[in-house]
This record gives C-alpha cells, structure tokens and sequence, in this order.
C-alpha cells in the first residue's frame, strides 16, 4: 500500500465516528433507492412477463349483449390479433363461515383449454372439465382469504337460482393482479373473488348462448390503440356497448401502474434528499480536514507530489466515506427490497414475484454516491489544490471574529461572555451554520414526509367511511329494477333506513375530450351517502336538475361550473343529453359526477330506475339481513363497511407501523450525523480556545454549555424551517403521486408536526451529549501543547 | 551513533562533486513582493547568489530577512516577482506550476523548521511517502540509518523526540538523493545537543553524498560549519564570505 493511502486509512480512523455517522446518512439514501427502485424492477418485469406470457388484453369492453357472430367483425379491425369475446357476470356469493354475502365475478373461459386473451394460470388443482356446468376455478385471493381448496363447493345466485359451485382449481390472471370490487378502494379478499367458469355453463345461465356481454383485445405490435376502440365503439353501440377502455385505464393494471410510478417517485426523490445532505456533511467535514492539514498539504507539495495527487487524496476521503455508505446501503437495501416485495405480495397477485436487484440500480446507486462525495469534497479538494506550499507553511492568521448582530443591535449588555461566544461563532461561519440548520431541517422534512402518509390516510379513511358515507351497508342489484324497490329493501330484517341510488354509465363529453364513467343519482339530500367537499365539509346540494362533478374532473374535462356537458347515456334506448354543471365537488378520488335521483330517472324514460341501496341496519339483526340478502336472487353484491374498515386494518396497519419505525430511524439518522458531525467540527476546532477556557477555571458544565449552546440554538432555529421544508417537501410529492384517479389528501395533524420534532431535537440531544462526552476528557496539557 | 554510507556509487559521485565547481544554482537581481491587503510587503529587494555543487552554505539573518523566502523560490515552492533563478541553467522564475513540482520532486530534498512529518505515518512510511514518487530513490531503510534511526522506523511522529522528527524528515530528504538539500531553520525548534545531532547529520550528508546543501538560520554560530557564510538584512545580500576552516557540528556550542 502506498504511504498516501495509508495516510488516507488512519486519517479516515481518527475521525471514525463523523466518517460513519456521514456513511449512514448516505446508507439510507442508498437503501431507499436500492428498496424502492429494486421493487419497481420486480414488479415491472414480474408483470411485464406475466402480461406477454398471459396475452393479458390491451382494450376492454363490456356490453349488453351481441351475438357471437360479431366476434369475426370485431376480429377483423385492423390491428386486432386476438379477440376474446366472454360472458361476465357479478353475483352474490354465500361462503361458509362468512356471514355476509360476497361478491363473485363469474368470467368464462373456453370449456376445453386453449390459448386466450387474459389467460388463467392454474396455481392449485385442475382445468374445468366439459359438461360439468358447476366447475369452477376461483381466484387465489379468495380462496386464501376464505380457506377454499379444490373440492370445497360455494353457493352462488346465478340469474335468479341459486347453485352450488365446485372449486376444482385455484387460479390468477392478468387482469385482477389488483382484484378490488369496482368502486371501493381497498381490496378485501374474503368478499371479492373471480370466479372462472365454463362459457357453456354460464352461457346457459345468463341466457347468454349464442352471445357475449365481454370483449378483451390483444393486439397487433404498432397497432393504433385510439382507432381500434373508435372502431370497436361502432360494432358495439347498437348491443349496449358501454365504451370501450384501453389497458391504461383498465382497473388492475392501472392500480399496478400507479404503484410503480409511485414507489419510482419515491425511490428517486428521497435518495437525492439523503444524499444532499451526505454531500454537505461530507462539505463539512472536508473542509475542517482541509484546514488542519494545510501544513501537510504543504509538505506534499513540497515533496514533488503533483496537484492531481493532492486532488484524488481529499477525494478520496469523500469516497470512501460514500462507498461505505453505498456497501451498506446497498446490503440493508437489497434485504428491506425482498421483505417490501413480499408486502407487495398481499396487494397485488403474481404467479409468482421475484426479488430481482438489478445491476443496473446497483450501478446507479454507486454513481450517486460517487456523484455526492465528489459534490461534497469539490470545494475543499479546490482548496487543497490551489494552496500554495510555501504559503502554506505560515501559520493560519486567527479567525476573524466581529460583535454579532445581537450585540450590534444594542443588546450587548444582555449577554453574558458564553452567550457572546456563542453568538460570535454562528455568525463568524454563516455557512457552516446555515448548513448544519439546513441539514436538521431536512431531517425533519424527511421525517413530516414519512408520517404524513399515515395522516392522509387517516384523513381519506375519516372523510370515507365517516363523514361521507353513513351506511353501513350498500346493496346492488344485479339489474336496475323499479323504483319501488326501495320499499322492498326497507321490509329486509333489521334495516332502520334505505336509500336509494341510481348508477348510470354514461360519457360524459365537452369538445375533443371525454370520460366514461357512472352518474350517481342520489336523493337531494342523501343522509347515507352523502357528497361531501373535503375542503369545507359541507355536504353537496343535489336538490337541482343539473350535474355535480368531482373537481378532477371537471379539470380533465376542462369544464367549469355554469356551463353544460354532453352526457352520452350507455345504457337503455341510450339517450344523449345536454346537462348543465351546477358545481364541483373537492374529492379525495374517482371521477365522479353525481346528480338528482329522479333527475336522472327523467333523463333515462325508463322504469327500471333502482340500482342499489343504501341501509342503516341495527347490529343485532345482521345475520337475519345476510340470510335475507342470500336468499333474495335480485342482489348481486353487498359492501359492509365495517368489513371493509376491518379489511383495511388488517392489510395496511401492520404495514404503517414498519413504515413509521423506519421513518423514525432515518430521520433520526441525518438529525444524528449532522449535529454530530457539527459538533464534532467545532470541538476539534475549538478544542485550545475550550481548554484555555477551563485553565482559566470554567467548569465542564460551563464549556459544554458554549459548544453545546451553539447546536441548541442551530437546533431551535432549524425546527420552524423544517417544518416549513416538511409542508413543502409533502405537497410536491402529493402532486409528484396525483393521478387522474385520486390525490392523497394533503394533511398533516399539528400532534404529527410535534412528534417529528420531538423526534429530531431527541435525535440532535443524544448526539450533543455523545460529544459532551469527549469534551468531559478533553486533556487540557495536551490541547495546550499542540501547535495549532 | 550513525551508520556508514554503504552505497559506493554515492561516494564516487560525491568524490566527483568535490573537484567540480560548476553553479547549481544561480539567482539575479531577484524580489519578492506580498500583497496583503492593505500593505505590501518586500521580502526580497535584488538578491544575486549563486551555489555550487557540494558547496555548503548557510544562509544568515534575523527574521524577517528574506532568507525563507530566498530559499522558497531556490526550492520551487514559490516565484520571484521579478529577476531570474536558474537551476542548472534551466530557468525556474517563470517556470509552471507542474515543472516546478517536477523539479522539486527529483532534485530537491527539503527540511523544515518543524519538520513537517504527516502524523498519521510512521517514520519509514514518511520516508517512503517520497522514495514511491522519485526514480532511483535508496530504500527508507538505509535513509533511516544514515540519519541514525533505523531502530525507530516503525514511530509514529508523536512518539518520537524533536530532534528524532527532524531526523526523519532529513531522511526523507535525502532518500530521493537529491543534488540540492534546502534547510529552513533546522535547529530552530531543537535545544543544543539535539540540534547539534541533526547538524551532524546535514554535515555528513553534504561531505559524504556531496549534495549541495542551503541552511537558514538566525543562529551565528551555525554558520561556523559552513563553505560559505551569506548574511541577509532587509531583503538583501549584505555580506557573503567564504569559511576556509570549518567547525566540526559536534564542536558547536551557542
């Protein structure tokens, strides 16, 4: 090993304790990138070969019903590879062991296997058999969730008749990788499940023989996606098309891809905060190093050793100090990637899902340490460079000191002689100062971004199932039926209350833009289901015959209050209608619109006008109600909203505590390595001063105050700027995570900000005390004696 | 106390420094001027002096005299203002930053006032620190005993005494075997005997390596053991006269 190197090593021992407190900061940077970056290679190239594998479709479409006839037109649009024309029912499930009713989505599939569109994949049993009408292979989800194996059977209402279905295989397909009940936001296994069965049997069942209600597309490589859809709305319009969507849109996939897109904003944003502030850390350090050994610098010279030299030395320092970080980073990464992957594994389902850690993020992660020690060591390396050795060789002149801004202002008498050297210090290096408050203001931004999910997610949740929806059940039927249908769902045992509600699809269209989606008809007043703004929390006036749209939606339109809206009924005799927007509505997600009830029942001439209900139900009375609603044929699907409360918890509590634990430690983490390393700086550099300070007969307590005073003060002054950074850093990862679909409501309760800073200023005392310590064993003779 | 020389070439080409009598360096009408700031300050205000191989001189002056930053600019570290330095009749005034370090890191060994050790590496780590960069250096070993520290190698600078550090940084010097030998007050941190020590030490190495070597220091009676005494006041030459019978080191007393 060369004498420069080994230099370099015990240099890099002496300050140990800086060198990895700055490792760990850049560890955690790299650890998140590695985690989050790793896992959005998993779970792209997972679902990408899943897709290919699976002919997962790239347009979707449902129908009323069209003969099978109009698959070989629907074939023939140019860029059409595979059509798959399918009967897709949801009905009403009843499980054992599972009181309420669960919603099962009967898909068919061929009855002898081939290759189709959005392809099963047989985990557990076998293919369905011909002929046996009752087989089924049910979604793994589901199966998992209610401890169904081959050879349990389940009860299901299929048009009207109840049957007993046979689970032969448990499968997964491409296209409920996210299998979530339309219109709920969280999946809820137990009560959700797709069910694939024969197409004969399900034909038979819904009077479907001889048609379809389904199309999936697979298309042809550079197919033109927008004009196989406008074609294939043009076959379909006459049978009750319901528009058709492309794979972006479609649910699973979408939900997938927005996951991805997150988890990429995630991993690149919050490594760059880690390590920006490794590299002013490392500015710091580096700089102090620098100025120690300007004589050593100067004996270099000296000695012959070139300007390069003295260049990749300092640089080096940085580095090995970042590639400590990226080693451990790296490891730590690799590990928390697969156990994150693994929590993937309960969202969303994969044959199976690999942990694969791609060199390439590896690499990446590498070059962004190397990026922020060379950003960090750049001044001081420059310094080195450009010190002149014979210059070098005089001693630094003292540092220049003046009166502080405190003491200028006239308050000099104020202050005692500590508090003027504290103040003098602050002000004598405002770089360093700014620094070391800017680097615990980000800790604590690091932090408030961290917790905020929890708050938002508790906001959405309160908004959702509180103040906004009061049921505590939802019924749909399996067809509208006639309004009078209400009174038939108050007559059920034990409900207090029931509301009734009208969903219509329709697209809705102003100029070149559009949006399918459901009008809600809701009563004027809704007292369960209410519309509710979430910036004023005042419920929503549907007393009007005009449409209230979520204001995203009203955005994606580009459409305001007072003016009017195409809405292009998909349903019936598929009126087109020119309504008028009343207002917007501040919502937390979907694209929704809502109107009047009987509004919309005027829009449709029809009679059959009652999608679903709304109840209040008395607790006592739930099982008679579930066994009512099992046996009453019209109800497709039931949401219990304690049920899905309770889904909720199970899934994301467990995941939350992980996430806040881990938040807590990294925050703690960059509070702990800058005021350490900006306590540490400034001892070794006031070390003399602090000795002379305590031969002239001021105790420890008293010294340790004026070190210790200046990081409490930095400490106090960074607390409201990263509270300010925090509230800044969150709404530009909100809109950095905004879809179409939905916004994280952007909240932060005042106890979250308090935790945090608690957090940081606990996390800045025990580093302030560490360095008390060293100070406790500061041997005056020796501090005397030394040179400088 | 000190080891033999035991490299026979060395002693040959120091047998040949002594007959020749050819200029080593050679320095004309040379200033320096500081700005600092508010003031400038002239360190050197037309200096003429000329070295010559094996020659040794001792370069005498009160501080502030102008004699390290004389011998700054006769080593490379630093540049006059204006004038010309010649080093072997290459010219080092207006020489780049890369020449300069090239000339200093094949032709010239340096000694400090306070020896400049890199703490953090032991004696035969600092010697080695200049035998990895130089071609044709003697190993830190051999350098280390010349100078009388071959059972001390493997100290750490805090573990060894003043006038130890300054051995070791004399053997750094001389490992590289360099033609001109640049000492800045080597004494002048050290008590008499310990001072004396390295006197011998620089003393034997420009008799017995004939390496042309250049001492400041404020101290007369050092002068003593010099070729050639030249006296520096207010940034000028005021006296050079030549030594024709020298002081042992050991003889000193001040």
């Amino acid at each position: 090993m060369q004498a420069l190197d080994r230099k370099l090593f015990r240099d890099l021992w002496r300050i140990k304790g800086q060198a990895l407190a700055i490792s760990m900061v850049i560890a955690v940077g790299v650890l998140m990138l590695i985690a989050y970056l790793s896992n959005f290679n998993s779970l792209q190239s997972t679902r990408d070969v899943y897709y290919e594998r699976q002919r997962f479709g790239h347009v979707f479409a449902t129908l009323k019903r069209a003969p099978l006839s109009l698959g070989n037109r629907i074939s023939a649009i140019p860029g059409v590879a595979q059509a798959e024309t399918r009967v897709v029912f949801d009905v009403a499930l009843d499980v054992e062991g599972l009181a309420e009713p669960a919603t099962g989505r009967l898909v068919s599939i061929p009855e002898r296997k081939r290759e189709i569109v959005n392809d099963v994949v047989l985990v557990q049993g076998r293919y369905i058999e011909p002929g046996r009408s009752d087989e089924a292979i049910i979604s793994q989800g589901f199966a998992d969730a209610n401890r169904l194996r081959p050879g349990d059977t389940v009860g299901a209402i299929l048009n009207g008749r109840r049957r007993n279905l046979e689970v032969v295989g448990v499968g997964l397909s491409p296209e409920y990788v996210y299998t979530i009940r339309p219109g709920e936001m969280i999946p809820d296994n137990a009560r959700f499940g797709v069910f694939w069965m024969g197409r004969r049997a399900l034909g038979a069942a819904f009077d479907m023989e001889g048609g379809f209600n389904d199309v999936s597309l697979l298309l042809r490589p550079g197919a033109q996606v927008e004009r196989v859809i406008q074609e294939l709305d043009e076959l379909l319009m006459p049978y009750g098309g319901w528009g058709a969507i492309p794979r972006d849109l479609q649910l699973s996939h979408w939900s997938v891809q927005n996951e991805l897109n997150g988890i990429r904003v995630a991993g690149v944003i919050i490594p760059i905060v880690f390590l920006g502030v490794a590299a002013f850390l490392l500015h710091v350090v580096l700089h102090r190093i620098v100025a120690v050994q300007r004589e050593q610098i100067a004996t270099l010279k000296a000695l012959g050793y070139r300007q390069l030299s003295i260049a990749l030395h300092y640089t080096y320092w940085a580095l090995a100090i970042s590639l400590a970080g990226t080693l451990i980073g790296t490891v730590c990464g690799a590990l928390l990637g697969r156990g994150m992957l693994s929590m993937y594994n309960d969202f969303f389902r994969f044959p199976v899902l690999e942990y694969r850690l791609d060199p390439v993020v590896v690499a990446g992660a590498v070059v962004l340490g190397i990026v922020a020690a060379v950003f960090g060591a750049r001044t001081s390396v420059r310094r080195a460079v450009r010190l002149q050795p014979a210059e070098a060789m005089r001693p630094e002149p003292p540092a220049k000191y003046s009166a502080s801004l405190v003491e200028r202002l006239g308050l000099r008498r104020l202050l005692s002689q500590p508090a003027r050297i504290i103040l003098r210090n602050i002000e004598r290096q405002p770089v360093r100062s700014a620094i070391t408050i800017g680097g615990i203001a980000l800790s604590l931004a690091v932090l408030i971004v961290g917790m905020f999910a929890v708050d938002s997610l508790d906001l959405m949740m309160d908004m959702q199932f509180r103040v906004s929806q009061r049921q505590d059940l939802q019924l749909t039927f399996t067809e509208p039926i006639s309004p009078d249908g209400i009174y038939s769902l108050q007559r059920l045992p034990g409900v207090m209350m029931a509301e009734p509600v009208l969903s219509v699809p329709v697209r809705l269209r102003s100029g070149q833009r559009s949006r399918q989606l459901s009008i809600m008809g809701l009563p004027h007043l809704p007292e369960l289901f209410r519309v509710i703004d979430v910036e004023t929390l005042s419920p929503v006036d549907l007393s009007h015959d005009g449409v209230v749209l979520a204001e995203r939606l009203a955005d994606v339109l580009d459409v305001r209050p007072g003016e009017s809206i195409t809405a292009e009924v998909l349903i019936g005799s598929r009126p087109v209608r020119e309504i008028a927007i009343t207002s917007t509505v501040r919502q937390h997600m979907g694209l929704t619109a809502y109107m009047n009830i009987d509004a919309v029942r005027r829009m449709l001439h029809h009679d059959k006008t009652l999608s679903g209900g709304y109840l209040t139900v008395d607790s006592q009375a739930l099982p008679e109600l579930f066994r009512a609603i099992k046996e009453t044929p019209a109800i497709a699907g039931s949401g219990l909203k304690a049920a899905a409360l309770k889904s909720f918890q199970e899934t994301f509590a467990a995941n939350l505590g992980i996430m806040i634990f881990f938040n807590v430690l990294f925050a703690s983490i960059i509070a702990f390595g800058v005021v350490y390393n900006a306590a540490r700086v400034s001892l070794a550099e006031r070390s003399r001063e602090l000795a002379s300070l305590r031969v002239m007969g001021f105790t420890r307590k008293e010294i340790s105050a004026i070190l210790l005073g200046e990081l409490g003060i930095l400490a106090l002054l960074a607390l409201p700027l990263g509270l300010l950074l925090g509230y800044a850093l969150t709404s530009l990862l909100t809109k950095a995570m905004e879809t179409e679909l939905y916004a994280l409501p952007f909240s932060v309760v005042p106890s979250t900000y308090a935790v945090c800073a608690l957090t940081v200023l606990g996390a800045t005392v025990v580093s302030g005390l560490i360095v008390r310590r060293k100070l406790d064993r500061l041997d005056l003779l020796e501090v005397l004696k030394a040179k400088e | 106390m000190m080891a033999s020389i035991p490299d026979p070439a060395q002693q040959a080409s120091a047998a040949d420094g002594i007959r020749s009598n050819d200029i080593v360096f050679e320095a004309k009408n040379v200033t320096k001027r500081y700005d600092m700031g508010e003031v400038t300050v002239d360190a050197l205000r037309g200096v003429n002096l000329s070295l010559r191989a094996s020659e040794f001189i001792v370069l005498l002056g009160p501080s502030g005299s102008g004699k390290s930053t004389l011998l700054n600019i006769l080593g490379g570290l630093d540049v006059p203002t204006s004038g010309a330095v010649t080093y072997r009749g290459r010219d080092l005034s207006g020489a780049d930053d890369a020449t300069r370090t090239a000339y200093r890191r094949n032709n010239v060994g340096f000694v400090f006032q306070f020896y400049n050790l890199i703490p953090s590496l032991t004696a035969r780590e600092n010697v080695a620190l200049v035998t990895e960069i130089v071609r044709d250096p003697m190993p830190p070993q051999e350098a280390l005993q010349i100078v009388g520290l071959g059972d001390r190698m493997n100290h750490f600078p805090a573990q060894l005494s003043g006038g130890e550090q300054q051995r070791v940084a004399i053997a750094r010097a001389i490992s590289k075997r360099p033609e001109v030998l640049l000492c800045d007050e080597p004494t002048g941190a050290l008590d008499i005997s310990t001072g004396v020590v390295v006197l011998e030490a620089i003393e034997r190495i420009n008799r017995e390596l004939g390496t042309a070597t250049a001492v400041i220091t404020h101290n007369a009676a050092v002068a003593s053991i010099a070729d050639r005494v030249v006296q520096l006041s207010d940034g000028l030459i005021v006296a050079d006269r030549s030594n024709p019978v020298k002081t042992a080191a050991r003889d000193l007393t001040w």
